[in-house]
């Protein structure tokens, strides 16, 4: 029997490149979201730990060989690329992997381009990389990753996705604009 | 304005939805009667001064916050987790 | 005219530009006002309210006079300051309130009826008779009046809004602000140097005398120079901060593009910007003032500071023969400038009888008492101390009566500030706004050394209050001169008309006339006069109507007090204000997993909420909407069909506590629901309404499955959050939206196992999938999640897989369910289908409804609490009095009835007094071959098997109707559970 055929949350819509910011969707990775039941936080640094991980502080992330954990809310981690499968008497573990649309903005122009939709004070002293933000791209839901000094990672709804190129494009045609008068 | 989450740093106001004065997180017994229950949906303070009221960081952490605010002068002179155990919030 | 070797500008480089028609040349850093003295022309605009010939009065955004309209069509900006608007190839600009030109306005004759247009005359004028209101009088006064006029067609230049964040803003480059940029800047803090002007420095651009031995220009050039090489400073032209708000957040306009050439359509015309400071520095500088005497707004009179402003930056003399009036010692500034540059002071007028100034020609005993000239001044009128009477040939009257600190931002969180005496000004008491000190002119010091200083003081402070240390050096030697001003607002007994607000044509007179008819109030002044009340806010003017007003009523300035300052500090416009908010970003737009597929089919879309969903299918020969939505219910009822239900919310609950939590969230129980099993919940808010409805699936032990409808999901996440939050905050549960990770399809029909089982690996049978049962099920390769419900009343399944799938598994499904006969379904027959059925919607859920009221009263269980419950046991919320849910069908199976039609009964008159109740669902049912609705009709359940009166005002039907059950279709649901 056939089997059916993956479509990314950004199909058609990227990659996208202006002046000195370009955007790309991220290459699809499992995404688990993690709450700690009450009274497992230790079990699960245990099981975090045999991830090389553990559990990020509010704004923070940590980065193993196995993968990426995000803090994205009141007891709630985004575990990126690494099997949850050890931390599941611990931890409520829900499968978020199709619910984004996950991408990459970098560039020179990157935060400048964040600024016009993003109410975040990203100086790298306010919000440096490895840094997560739960916050809103203009209107929507968004997980904001600073994965570098110029490059950010956008999780935004599935659904927005359309709606969040065609803004983030819109800004960076006018932060490309600017430039060419500065 | 500004509101300082208690887990995400301080934040513009938009990221926040308001809801109402804090007492709304002080919930009556099932049994309490009318009174009790009107009291609790119904009837608020209108101070001039300070007053305590709960916002949900909609576009944040997803945490209610208690926020102490004067509403003559603006000033927010605290906020807090509603899971802090702290003044009645907490049970 | 252009004074050779004067000014700053780069004469190397001319610009073209056009004015009322006409072709003209400036210079690259020219503005429209500068260009145009330099060209001698001195008409740039026509009051508002009789039409008088106005010229330029300032140099800044305060200028009340010059207001133009720039661009053409959907393009054009009205009310654009002239002082601020630099000219570029391609500028195309002309006068407004006049017709058909400036020079000859038609409207000027509304002078003949000044009479009838003082002070209050709307509200005196135009009272009666009432009706002649709308049809005469509004019209005529808008033809006359107003101040430039919008295209009315749909702009499509780009707008923009971004944020900013700093440790210092510093709010204004003149030598305060620089000042305390620089001791900020070298002391590491992030700053932001915004500066309304195209052109950083201030003042310091405008005046001769030196800083640090050398021209203030020069020295103002060698701190930008030093700001810009350092990376923690910002430095924001062009930006005007427009507001401050609470939690050190302020509100800048920047203009992007509105002085370039043919700018690309991608670059922005504007940018608001939201500015978060830990501290500000407010160095704005200061407004110089009018005095008021008869007709002294004749083009050629302006400000002491602008006229010697425009000669020392942009080398323009705007006049031939200058006069001065002032009550100040910084005005003789002017003067000196002008004798310098060689341009003919012919007189200066200086109210103080004591002043001295060498060199000048000081014409003491001379008092002003009119002034000449049609459309631009020609002589002013003297009168000497025997009144008699004199005329000096000038085309140029330069006045100051003081200077205003621009404070406004100190009182944007309404804060009132302080009369200084000395300087007959307001100023700011320090912690009006927290965080925000002003520094320099804007804090009433006028000189530039005390200016420097203060602005190294003001960024001391801020520094120590941040906890950083500074290192601070000599402030720089520049003139520290008093201005030793005297009060001196009016001229007394102007044969004429004295002008205030000149932007708003407000006379002494009017003001005079408002406290005369007991408008005391500087509030109730300001709202009968008009005084303030144009863009320009009365910056020029305000203080000067407050003192007049203090003198009319007898009271001294601080006890009349000042009119609130709010924001914008200038105008604002919609367009940067709602920036990106146009079209598509009026709201984000949420897209299925299908979107694609049903455009791709012509079905139109829905918007539910954000969400957009098909409404039909069309097919070839459909040519109508419910020729495709009939047909797709005919589909169901006998073969399959299938529709997208993705936007359903789908909260994922966990947690040893979680099904205590449900219980506690909805009416009936949860904690006894069995893994595999899918029950129908309702949810009240806590005052005793229905909040929402859905069915939740126990997925495991302790893991569970909730199901929102499209429109409250957000609301029920928010609601839970609350609850788990405030109420239970040590339970063991945990809960987080997967709505977006799951492309969710209903399959409903007699046809519907065939449909899944022809896809699933495994097949299903309906004993070991019964109704209200769930599960997993393996499609073509993917695990899916299967949910045996139906909103159709068919038998029906609701099949999940990750979103990635979406697209292809709709395609398999409905290519599938039309080889069956049957097919995709949209919107609309998904509303028939639950119409037929009685199911509810937030048509029926709408916020005023109880359990009782929908007669699901027995869902709320007595053995537990849940939210809403107590509420609801309040009298009134029970009973016969309530309106009920019910079922109505027209006698007439023909007749339409429609959504939002009211009942009463028969017999009654259809008036509100006499309403029973009210339609909220309707529908053509092609299975019952009937028009259906479901409404509230007060003690409806009762009523079962009446008839009622249908009434719909607004689509003008009256119909009887049977009341029955809402269930219309299968009442029994055997369908459902074949
Ligand atoms: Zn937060």
């Amino acid at each position: 029997m056939a089997s059916l055929i993956e479509t990314n949350a950004c199909d058609g819509l990227l990659p996208i490149s202006v002046g000195r910011a370009e955007m790309a969707e991220c290459t699809a990775e499992r995404i688990t979201s993690v709450a700690p039941f009450k009274g497992r936080t230790r079990a699960l640094g245990t099981g975090l730990k045999a991830l090389g991980l553990g559990w990020p502080a509010p704004g923070t992330s940590q980065t193993s060989k196995a993968g990426s954990i995000l803090w994205t809310g009141a007891d709630q981690a985004f575990l990126i690329g690494a099997d949850p499968a050890g931390l599941g008497a611990s931890a409520a573990l829900t499968d978020q992997s199709d619910g984004w649309a996950r991408m990459r903005l970098a560039g020179p122009d990157a935060e400048k381009v964040l600024a016009r939709l993003v109410a975040l004070d990203l100086r790298t002293a306010a919000c440096p990389v490895g840094e997560v933000r739960r916050s809103g791209l203009n209107h929507m839901p968004m997980v904001l990753w600073r994965s570098g000094e110029d490059a950010f990672e956008i999780f935004v709804f599935r659904s927005m996705a359309a709606t969040a190129v065609h803004e983030m494009a819109a800004a960076m045609r006018a932060v490309a604009a600017r430039d060419r008068f500065d | 304005m500004r509101i300082n989450c208690p887990l995400c740093g301080t934040r513009d106001r938009r990221e926040f939805t308001y809801y109402g004065a804090s007492v709304y997180a002080d919930r009556p017994a099932e049994s309490a009667g009318p009174e009790a229950w009107d009291d609790y949906l119904h009837l608020r303070d209108n101070p001039a001064g300070e007053t305590t009221d709960l916002w949900y960081h909609e576009l944040g952490c997803a945490a209610w916050i208690e926020v102490t605010r004067n509403t003559v002068t603006h000033e927010i002179s605290g906020t807090r987790l509603l899971t802090a155990p702290e003044k009645g919030g907490a049970k | 005219m252009r004074i050779a070797g004067k000014g700053i500008l780069d004469r190397s480089r001319t610009v073209g530009f056009r004015f009322d028609g006409r072709d003209y040349t400036g210079f690259e850093g020219d503005t429209l006002a500068s260009a145009l003295l330099a060209s001698d022309v001195r008409l740039m605009g026509r009051s508002f309210k009789y039409h008088r010939p106005r010229g330029v009065m300032t140099t800044g955004s305060e200028e009340p006079n010059a207001l133009v309209t720039v661009g053409q069509g959907a393009r054009q900006v009205p009310n654009v300051r002239a002082t601020v608007q630099e000219i570029h190839a391609g500028l195309e600009a002309r006068g407004q309130n006049a017709w058909p030109s400036l020079g000859f306005d038609v409207l000027e004759l509304n002078e003949v009826f000044s009479p009838l247009l003082g002070a209050g005359f709307y509200y005196k004028t135009f009272m009666w008779p009432k009706a002649f209101w709308e049809s005469l009088y509004e019209p005529l006064i808008r033809r006359a009046a107003g101040l430039g006029a919008l295209s009315k067609q749909h702009n499509d230049e780009a707008y923009e809004k971004a944020w900013a964040f700093c440790d210092l803003l510093v709010i204004g480059s003149g030598p305060a602000g620089l000042m305390a940029a620089l001791t900020a800047g070298r002391a590491g803090a992030d700053v932001i140097l915004a500066e309304e002007d195209h052109r950083m420095g201030g003042r310091l651009l405008m005046e001769t005398h030196e800083v640090a031995g050398k021209p203030g220009a020069d020295w103002a050039e060698e701190a930008l120079q030093e700001l810009a090489s350092l990376p923690n400073v910002r430095l924001m032209t062009r930006t005007t901060v427009t507001g401050a708000y609470d939690g050190g957040t302020f509100g800048a306009l920047e203009r992007v593009g509105l002085h370039i050439a043919n700018p690309p359509a991608d670059l922005p015309r504007e940018c608001f910007w939201r500015i978060v400071a830990r501290r500000a520095v407010l160095a704005s500088g200061a407004h110089e003032r009018q005095i008021a005497f008869s007709n002294n707004d004749r083009p050629g009179i302006m400000t002491a500071g602008a006229a010697r402003g425009y000669l020392n930056r942009w080398g323009v003399a705007p006049g031939h023969s200058i006069t001065l009036l002032c009550n100040n010692d910084d005005a003789h500034r002017t003067a000196r400038d002008f004798i310098a540059a060689g341009v003919n002071v012919e007189a200066v007028l200086d109210v103080r009888a004591d002043a001295k100034a060498e060199g000048l020609p000081l014409r003491p005993g001379l008092r002003i008492v009119d002034t000449a000239g049609r459309k631009g001044l020609s002589a002013i009128i003297v009168a000497d101390r025997e009144g008699k009477i004199s005329r000096i040939p000038t085309d140029c009257l330069a006045v100051s009566g003081g200077w205003n600190p621009a404070l406004h931002l100190t009182c944007h969180m309404n804060g009132r500030p302080v009369w200084r005496e000395d300087i007959a000004a307001f100023v700011a008491r320090p912690g009006m706004v927290p965080g925000l000190a002003a520094a320099g002119a804007a804090n009433g010091t006028f000189s530039t050394q005390g200016c420097l200083r203060e602005g190294q003081e003001a960024a001391i402070l801020a520094l120590s209050e941040l906890g950083m240390s500074e290192k601070a050096g000599a402030v720089p030697q520049a003139e520290d001169g008093a201005v030793n001003l005297r009060a001196y607002w009016e001229v007394p007994k102007p044969k004429h008309r004295a002008w205030l607000d000149f932007a708003n044509d407000v006379t002494t007179k009017d003001v005079r006339l408002a406290a005369e008819e007991n408008f005391a109030s500087v509030e109730h002044m300001k709202r009968y006069t008009t005084q303030g009340m144009a863009p320009d806010q009365g910056k020029n003017s305000n203080i000067g109507a407050l003192a007049i007003l203090a003198d009319a009523t007898g009271r001294g300035i601080p006890e009349t007090g000042t009119t609130t300052f709010r924001p914008p500090y200038v105008p604002v416009t919609i367009a940067a204000m709602g920036a990106g908010g146009q079209g598509a970003g009026f709201a984000p737009q949420r897209l299925t997993t299908t979107d694609k597929a049903a455009r791709d089919r012509g079905a139109p879309m829905i918007e539910a909420g954000l969400w957009y969903r098909a409404a039909y299918f069309p097919r070839p020969g459909e040519a109508t909407w419910r020729e495709a939505s009939d047909r797709e219910v005919t589909m169901v009822r006998e073969r399959v069909g299938v529709c997208d239900v993705s936007t359903l919310g789908k909260i994922d609950i966990q947690g040893r506590d979680a099904g205590r939590f449900l219980d506690l969230v909805y009416t009936n129980t949860f904690s006894t629901l069995k893994p595999g099993r899918v029950r129908y919940g309702l949810m009240l808010r806590e005052d005793g309404m229905v909040m929402d409805d859905g069915t939740t699936a126990c997925l495991a032990e302790n893991h569970y499955l909730m199901t929102t409808t499209t429109a409250a999901a957000g609301q029920v996440m928010r609601h839970l959050d609350f609850v788990k939050q405030a109420h239970c905050p040590d339970w063991d549960v945990r809960a987080i939206s997967v709505t977006e990770n799951w492309a969710q399809f209903a399959v409903a029909g007699p046809l519907a196992r065939e449909l899944l089982n022809s896809l699933a690996q495994t097949p299903i049978d309906a004993g070991t999938f019964p109704f209200l049962s769930c599960g997993t099920l393996r499609l073509m390769g993917v695990e899916a999640r299967l949910f045996r419900i139906s909103f159709s009343g068919e038998i029906g399944y609701e099949v999940a897989v990750p979103a990635r799938y979406g697209a292809a598994l709709w395609r398999d499904l409905v290519s599938r369910a039309e080889s069956l006969g049957g097919g995709a379904y949209g919107m609309e027959a998904l509303n028939i289908l639950r119409i037929e059925k009685g199911f509810l919607t937030h048509a029926e859920i709408h916020g005023r409804i109880t359990a009782f009221d929908v007669g699901l009263q027995g869902m709320v269980s007595a053995k537990k609490d849940c939210i809403g419950k107590g509420a609801s046991q309040r009298p009134g919320l029970t009973g016969p009095e309530r309106e009920q849910l019910v079922g109505l069908k027209p006698v007439q199976p023909g007749a339409l009835i429609g959504a939002g039609a009211h009942l009463f009964d028969q017999g009654a008159e259809p008036i509100s007094a006499n309403d029973k109740g009210y339609v909220t669902s309707a529908c053509w049912s092609p299975t019952l071959q009937s028009h259906l609705a479901l409404g509230f009709l007060k003690d409806g359940r009762a009523r079962i098997g009446s008839s009622v009166r249908l009434v719909d005002h607004l689509r003008k039907t009256d119909t009887v109707c049977e009341v029955v059950s809402p269930v219309f279709f299968d009442p029994e649901g055997g369908r459902a559970r074949g």
